[in-house]
Parts: C-alpha cells; sequence; structure tokens
C-alpha cells in the first residue's frame, strides 16, 4: 500500500475529505461540460427544425459504418475503465494497469477510425466552404458545420481523456494506488464516460436520425 | 457572521510558542515566490494587481469618450475610433474587472478565512486561472493594440462574423480564456463552500457573503460554458466563412442572441450579487445589528442566480422574437425584482433602531443600497415590453446597467476592499480620506449617470460619437460628473498604497466584528489558523456592548 497519509494535501484535513472534494469538483466541472455541448446541441436542434429537409439529406451523407465501429469502441472503452476502478478498489495493480492501457488503446482506436473517417468525408467535398459538395441543398451545409463542430470538439475531450489516463497510469505504475486510495482512478472515469456519453448523443443526432 | 471562538471557549488551547510568520513572510518575499503561490490571499492579490489594470485601461477608454461627448459635434475622435473605445471600455470592465472583480479579489482572499479553512479546494487550480484569466486579457489588450474591436461588447453577428474588418477573433479568443478562468474559479468556490466549511459551521451558519458568493458561482459554472462554445462558433463562422448565424448562408443571427444572452444575462447577476453579498456584511457590522431575515437574504441570492437563468429573452425584445416569448421573458424579468427588493428591505430592516456607524465602508454600502435600488427599479421599465421599444439602445439603458454595475458592484467592491484592507494588509487606511472619497464617488457618479437616464427617454441613441444639440446640456453634466468619479477613484488607489507603508497597524479585529476571518492575526498567516476553529453560533451575533471596541466610530 502506498503511502496514503502522503496523498493528503494540506489544504484538507484528512483522506475522506479530499475524496470527497475531488469527486464533487469532476461532477461541477462535468456539469459545465454538458452546458458547453449544450450550445451546439440547441444549435443543432433550432436548425434540424428551420431545415427539417436539407438535414435529412445531408445526415444521409454521414458514414454510418465508421460512426458504428466507433460506437461499438467507445461504450466497450467505457466497460473497460470500469474494470480499471474495480481493480483500484479491490486494490489489485496489474490489472489496473493492464486495464488502463487496454481503455486508452480504445480510445486511440476511435481517434484513428475517425481520422479516416474525417478523411474520407473531405474527399467527398463534404468540409463546408468552398469546395463544399452541390449535391446537398445549401442549409445542407450547417449541418456539416455542426458536424464538424461537434465531433470536432469531441475528439478534443477524448484526446484530453486519453492524456489524463496516461498521467493515471503513470500513477498507477508508482504504486500510487491502493485499496483506500484510488480516487483519481475514479474521477477520471466519470470524465471518460460523460465523453462516452456525449458520443452517444452525437452518433444518434448525426448518423441515425432519418435513415431510411 | 460565525461564532467563531469566543475567548472563554479557547482557553483549553494553549496559545502558540511564538508569532506565526504572515502569509507576506512564509514562502518568502521574492517574485517567484508570488507567481508560483498557491496561497488563496497571495493569488487574491495577483487578481487585485490584474484587475486595476484593466480598470485603468477601461476607464481611460470610458473618459476619451466622455470628452468627445462634451460638444454635439463628433470632433474629438472619428466615429470608427469611438466604435473601438466602446467596444473596449465594454469589454474590458465587463470581462476582466466586474466578473472578477469581488469574486475573484475579496473572495480568493475572504472565502476560506470565513469558512475556516487553510485554503481552497484546489490551490494550483486557482493559480491557473489567474494566469488564464491574464492570458486571456493579453490576448485582448494585444488586440485593442493592432487596432481594436468595433462591435461592441456583445460581438453581435453577422456584423461581428462577416462585415467588420477589426479583429475580432483576436479579442473573442481573450475573452474565450477569461471565461475558463472564471469557470474554474466558481468551480472551486463551490467546492470549497460544500466541503471545507469548519466544524460546525453549518449551511445557516455561513456569513451571507458565502452565500451570495456561492449563488454567483453557480452561475460562473452554468452559464460560461455556453458563451464560450457560442465564441468558438462565431469564431468558425469568422474564419472559414461557413455559416452558423449569418443570414445569408442560411444562419439565424437571433440564434446568436439567444446564445450570448443566455450567459450574458445572468453574467449581469454575477456582476452584482458578490455586491449584495459585501453590503450584507457590512450593513450587519456598522449597524451592530444581526442581519434582519437572514435565511430570506440568503435564499434571494439563490433565488436571483435561478430566476436569472429564464430572463435572457428581454435583451431581444426588439430583435423579432415573437409577442409570446416577449411576454414570458418580461413576466419573469419582475420576478426577479422579487428577491432583489426582499435584500433591500432586509437591509433597511437592519438598520433600523441599529446603533450606525457611519464608517468608509458603511458609506460605500448605504450608497450601494440607493443606487441599486435605482438602478433595480428602472430595470423594472426595461422589462415592461411597451416602454423598452421606446427606450432600446437609448442612454436610459445604458444609465440602468451603470447604476447597478457601477453604482453596485463597484462600490460594493471598494465597501468591501476598505472592510477587509486591515485583513489584507495588515494596515489601516486613513479613515477621513476614505469618507472623502466615498462621498466624492457617490455624488460624481450620480452626476454622471442621472442625467442619462434623462437624455435617453429622450431619444438620445447610444454608442454616437456625434449627437443633436439639445442633449448637449445633458452630456456636458456627465462628462463632469464623470471628472469628479474620476477623482473619487484615484483617491483611494493612491491612499491604499500610501497606507501599506505609512498606515496604523491593523488589530486582529478592527471593527470588532464576528466573522471567522477576524479570529486570526491581520494579516493571516499562510495556513490562515493556528488552530482550525469551531464555530458554535449562528452568524452576527453583534450586540450594543461590543460597540465600544469599535477602532473608529
Amino acid at each position: 500500500m502506498a503511502n496514503s497519509h502522503e496523498a493528503v494535501a494540506e489544504q484538507f484535513d484528512d483522506m475522506p475529505q479530499q475524496i470527497e472534494a475531488s469527486t464533487l469538483g469532476m461532477w461541477t466541472f462535468l456539469a459545465t461540460e454538458i452546458l458547453f455541448f449544450g450550445a451546439l446541441f440547441l444549435a443543432y436542434i433550432v436548425y434540424r427544425h428551420t431545415y427539417a429537409q436539407a438535414f435529412a439529406l445531408a445526415g444521409r451523407h454521414t458514414l454510418i459504418l465508421y460512426g458504428t465501429i466507433n460506437t461499438a469502441l467507445l461504450l466497450t472503452s467505457s466497460f473497460t475503465m470500469s474494470l480499471a476502478i474495480h481493480s483500484a478498489q479491490e486494490g489489485k495493480n496489474k490489472p489496473l494497469l493492464g486495464f488502463l492501457l487496454l481503455t486508452i488503446f480504445l480510445g486511440c482506436g476511435f481517434l484513428l477510425v475517425k481520422g479516416l473517417e474525417y478523411h474520407e468525408d473531405v474527399h467527398e467535398h463534404l468540409f463546408p466552404g468552398a469546395h463544399f459538395t452541390r449535391e446537398l441543398p445549401a442549409p445542407g451545409q450547417i449541418f456539416w458545420v455542426l458536424y464538424w463542430v461537434m465531433t470536432g470538439v469531441h475528439s478534443i475531450h477524448l484526446a484530453a481523456g486519453i492524456g489524463l489516463l496516461a498521467v493515471i497510469v503513470w500513477m498507477a505504475w508508482r504504486r500510487r494506488f491502493s485499496s483506500y486510495y484510488h480516487n483519481p482512478v475514479l474521477i477520471s472515469g466519470l470524465y471518460w464516460h460523460f465523453v462516452d456519453v456525449i458520443w452517444v448523443w452525437l452518433y444518434a443526432l448525426l448518423y441515425l436520425i432519418n435513415r431510411h | 457572521m460565525n461564532a467563531t471562538l469566543p475567548q472563554t471557549e479557547t482557553l483549553e488551547i494553549p496559545k502558540p510558542p511564538k508569532r506565526l510568520l504572515t502569509y507576506f513572510e512564509d514562502g518568502g518575499r521574492t517574485v517567484g515566490s508570488w507567481l508560483l503561490t498557491t496561497d488563496h490571499k497571495r493569488i487574491g492579490i495577483l487578481y487585485l494587481y490584474s484587475i486595476v489594470a484593466f480598470f485603468t485601461i477601461g476607464a481611460i477608454a470610458a473618459a476619451i469618450m466622455r470628452l468627445e461627448l462634451i460638444t454635439p459635434a463628433g470632433d474629438l475622435v472619428t466615429s470608427d475610433t469611438y466604435n473601438k473605445l466602446f467596444t473596449i471600455h465594454g469589454t474590458v470592465m465587463v470581462w476582466f474587472f466586474l466578473i472578477p472583480s469581488i469574486p475573484s479579489v475579496l473572495g480568493n482572499f475572504v472565502v476560506p478565512l470565513m469558512l475556516g479553512a487553510r485554503d481552497l479546494a484546489f490551490p494550483r487550480l486557482n493559480l491557473l486561472s489567474w494566469y488564464l484569466f491574464n492570458l486571456g486579457g493579453l490576448l485582448a489588450l494585444y488586440a485593442i493594440a493592432i487596432g481594436g474591436v468595433d462591435t461592441g461588447w456583445t460581438f453581435y453577428t453577422p456584423y461581428s462574423s462577416t462585415f467588420t474588418n477589426t479583429h475580432v477573433v483576436t479579442m473573442v479568443a481573450g475573452v474565450f480564456m477569461a471565461g475558463f478562468s472564471s469557470i474554474l474559479t466558481g468551480l472551486n468556490f463551490i467546492v470549497t463552500t460544500h466541503k471545507m466549511r469548519a466544524p460546525g459551521l453549518t449551511w445557516f451558519r455561513l456569513p451571507l457573503f458565502l452565500w451570495s458568493n456561492y449563488a454567483t458561482s453557480v452561475i460562473l459554472v452554468m452559464a460560461t460554458p455556453v458563451l464560450a462554445m457560442t465564441l468558438v462558433l462565431l469564431s468558425i463562422e469568422r474564419i472559414w466563412g461557413v455559416g452558423v448565424f449569418d443570414p445569408q448562408l442560411g444562419g439565424d443571427p437571433v440564434l446568436f442572441q439567444h446564445l450570448f444572452w443566455f450567459y450574458s444575462h445572468p453574467a449581469v447577476y454575477i456582476m452584482i450579487l458578490p455586491g449584495m453579498g459585501v453590503v450584507s456584511e457590512l450593513v450587519t457590522c456598522f449597524a451592530r445589528k444581526p442581519i434582519f431575515g437572514y435565511h430570506f437574504v440568503a435564499f434571494a441570492s439563490m433565488a436571483i442566480a435561478l430566476i436569472g437563468f429564464f430572463v435572457w429573452g428581454h435583451h431581444m425584445f426588439t430583435s423579432g422574437a415573437s409577442v409570446y416569448s416577449g411576454l414570458v421573458f418580461s413576466i419573469t424579468s419582475y420576478l426577479v425584482a422579487v428577491p432583489s427588493a426582499i435584500k433591500v428591505f432586509n437591509w433597511t430592516m437592519t438598520l433600523h433602531r441599529g446603533r450606525i456607524f457611519l464608517n468608509t465602508p458603511m458609506l460605500y454600502a448605504l450608497g450601494f443600497i440607493g443606487l441599486f435600488t435605482v438602478g433595480g427599479l428602472t430595470g423594472l421599465f426595461l422589462a415592461a415590453l411597451a416602454l423598452d421599444v421606446h427606450v432600446t439602445d437609448t442612454y436610459f439603458v445604458v444609465a440602468h446597467f451603470h447604476y447597478i454595475m457601477v453604482g453596485g458592484m463597484v462600490t460594493g467592491f471598494l465597501g468591501g476592499l476598505h472592510y477587509w484592507w486591515p485583513k489584507i494588509t495588515g494596515r489601516l487606511y486613513p479613515e477621513s480620506l476614505g469618507r472623502l472619497a466615498a462621498l466624492i464617488i457617490f455624488i460624481g457618479f450620480n452626476l454622471t449617470f442621472f442625467p442619462q437616464y434623462v437624455m435617453g427617454y429622450l431619444g438620445m441613441v447610444r454608442r454616437y460619437h456625434a449627437y443633436a444639440p439639445e442633449f448637449q446640456i445633458y452630456h456636458v453634466m456627465s462628462s463632469a460628473g464623470a471628472s469628479i468619479l474620476g477623482v473619487g477613484y484615484l483617491l483611494p488607489l493612491i491612499y491604499l498604497i500610501w497606507s501599506l507603508k505609512h498606515g496604523k497597524k491593523a488589530p486582529a479585529n478592527p471593527w470588532n466584528a464576528t466573522g471567522l476571518e477576524w479570529q486570526t492575526p491581520s494579516p493571516p498567516p499562510k495556513h490562515n489558523f493556528a488552530q482550525t476553529p469551531i464555530v458554535t453560533r449562528p452568524p452576527y451575533q453583534y450586540s450594543a456592548e461590543t460597540e465600544e471596541h469599535m477602532v473608529y466610530g
């Protein structure tokens, strides 16, 4: 077991207080994230309502195969993240490291597939601007602006999540966690699951609606 | 405030062997020790330096505008320059002065002290927040230096995204950064208030400043992200010329206004709630009476924060929104008046039959109550659909929000700064000069902004550098008032700096106030308290006997 006394920061009285504070901090941060994405979801709803037909047509150009593979990758990564948390709670360091690395691996896989998809999107002139495809009605371009911004911001969040988990791996490597102290694993998991949940919404809104 | 350790209860605790080092001494006096500090007190002071610098810039822009407006002809600056001046003034004053003023300076300093905590929950995040704030500020200054922005602080599309040739993206990036600094500060306060209260300090024993600070933090955390994303979308439209808000590209400019005001109206309450919190502290201390209706004042803060999220549409009565949405937003806007009035009535009732000491902080508090009442009531005029159409975009609106933001928030900030100055610096400021400055500010402020109500009602439109000659008399009064106001702001700057070296040494509790922050030496040691205090009583246990011990009076 790591020296758990050392892990309590000086502003806190004891470990439970520190754990509660960091957990509440992460939940509060996630609340801000919901509002951050919320602006995009609102814009999406407004324009979906205004340009129902153009959005339905534009939406059919998203590459559902990539989207579905990515959904599978990310949902699986949430599963492995949960297993990592479980291992941390049990104080088993090796499985913890393994599941964390697996989670990172799946996250990187998501970004790779997303990159391939972006490449193909650009190839099909689905990047908004002067070269945007002429097959779609003009407001269809707004769908694609939102597609790029929403998935782009999501990917940045996922990349940040991978960075976060890399730090956690490093901490686990240094044997900083125990069944008594593993809160960083838990709150990183909260963030990871959040990024996953956002994707579930994006998948539904960008890939699935009006797909006959 | 919180009951704190009365002397009798501390007897069993042995006195620390020697004097604790103050937070100035502990950790070193080097520049590096300040720039890398995680001490909330030092970070509060770093913020103070930053916001004074930004206030000066915003004030200079205002001064040039007031000079221009002395004559009806646009003779001092061109209309383009004038547009840039009011954009500098608005952007800098809102995001780089008002929003961080009380929360990030005074809040940072006193929140952990009032809670009986050693620091905020996340000290490193707190320092990061200061760096983000300054980085954002530097970006904004850079945008100003390379030519400025002429959109006004509201960045309305499609002008900002498609038509203007000024440096919108740089400015917006600066505001975006400052927004993240706000979010981190708010998050830190929320967690600290929930989890780091001293033993016995229950929610309803919290000083009212902490309630309003908490309500402010909720707004910071829940509203700012929406602004951040809106500014991202605006920048994307501007950089790549793709449609989001520009109607020519299929976008909806009113959507921008909805998103912008969904942040910016709650942000107006970021710019008044902390002032209300300070005034609650001051009124009860200098009337030597417990606050009247503690629970009402506390819940009024939360109610203002909550209702504040549902009133944004009143900025868009003339933007083509439907009459029905106008009606709804008009009603919700009226609703905000209820908790606001509850506060004013409770402060007044606290004064009633109190033993009132007219010290500098109290002069500011009384000024706040009057000016906020005028600003708040004229807000009701603006919430009325028909009248709002008449005065939209006139000086009436300008006068209204300056009564709230300057008459309210800046007055509250100065009151709080004087009140906690002995705690922050360990020195007393010169009381008679303090009173004089408070009086000058009150007179100068009213002379500046009251004529603006009148000329606005008569039809003087805002944001014009040239105007019809019949408005000149009001503009001259306003400019004259602004020069008095300038003197009023300069005075505290001078005597507060003077007091750092020459002021009398402050005792731990110069006002004989009841808050926990007064139970530790002035200036406090690095970890605030020698022992974690234990709270046994409700806050604001002022009584007539304690008045003898006031330092001034």
